[in-house]
């Protein structure tokens, strides 16, 4: 499934070791700035990245709002294989969510 | 007779239907490593507290079975790359913490029995000071540390 703000990578190499890497577009506001109003603009940023193997979860990633702009995180697990699919999905800290599948290469 | 079937058949499609609907909006999604967001670890100001809140301990070796691989450099404290491995047996997260930010706790990876020792990601760093690396392996935490000089600060 596309997705608008995810875009994976997924990669298995001869030892069986997938790497996974993600790169989300989020504005990952920390709630400690301020606009050019002179007001704090709201914390707004992605708390959790779950990312799903044959529907198990191989890996959650927590964030706080110190995770970069558009954050980029890259994992890694053993127990797949080359044109397995896997799902990745975040939410912020405001209710949104989003979510995407990649195929191993 | 032939209705009390249908009425059996009616009462299995309706639970089957009703299983199929939780799992659609993730009521029976796997638990174990859907907790959920660790809110008092990540507002806390202080490393100890926030240990504590995340992990449920804050005692950690500074170990070389951790490796930490940052800039020394960061010319922009708003975008800086961390690596954290281990090859440690066991790992059950990944956690990156930076004391002299306001929220120390960055990030914090949990993995399944078929994760690795591997994260990397990109931090905001408010000012000069180290990424300490945090590894829970067997129940015990082990820390990789290395200094960051920050010539702009990125959390303001």
């Amino acid at each position: 499934m596309a997705s608008d703000t995810i875009r994976v990578r997924a990669t298995a190499d001869a030892e069986g070791v997938t790497t996974l890497q993600l790169l989300m577009s989020h504005e990952m506001e920390t709630g400690r700035r301020r606009g050019p109003d002179g007001d704090l603009i709201p914390a707004h940023f992605i708390q959790e990245v779950t990312c799903e193997h044959n529907g198990q979860v191989v890996a959650t990633a927590y964030f706080s709002g110190g995770v970069s702009r558009n954050p980029y995180l890259s994992l890694k697990f053993t127990g797949a294989k080359q044109g397995d699919s896997i799902r990745v999905s975040w939410t912020d800290n405001q209710g949104y969510d989003d979510s995407a599948e990649a195929t191993i290469r | 007779m032939m209705n009390e079937r249908r009425r059996v058949l009616l009462k299995g499609a309706f639970l089957t239907g009703g299983t199929g609907l939780a799992m659609a909006i993730g009521l029976v999604a796997p638990k174990a490593l859907l907790a959920a967001w660790p809110e008092k670890a990540f507002r806390s100001s202080d490393i100890v507290e926030a240990l504590n809140n995340l992990l449920g301990a804050s005692e950690y070796l500074e170990s070389d079975a951790v490796s930490l691989n940052v800039p020394a450099i960061a010319e922009n404290g708003a975008v800086v790359p961390v690596t954290l491995t281990s090859n440690l047996p066991n790992i059950r997260t990944l956690s990156i913490v930076v004391p002299t930010n306001p929220a120390p706790l960055v990030a914090s990876v949990s993995i399944g029995p078929n994760g690795v020792g591997f994260v990397s990601t990109r931090i905001k760093m408010e000012s000069t000071g180290d990424v300490l690396g945090i590894v829970e392996s067997d129940g015990q935490l082990y820390m990789a540390r290395e200094e960051v000089r920050v010539t702009v600060g990125g959390c303001g």
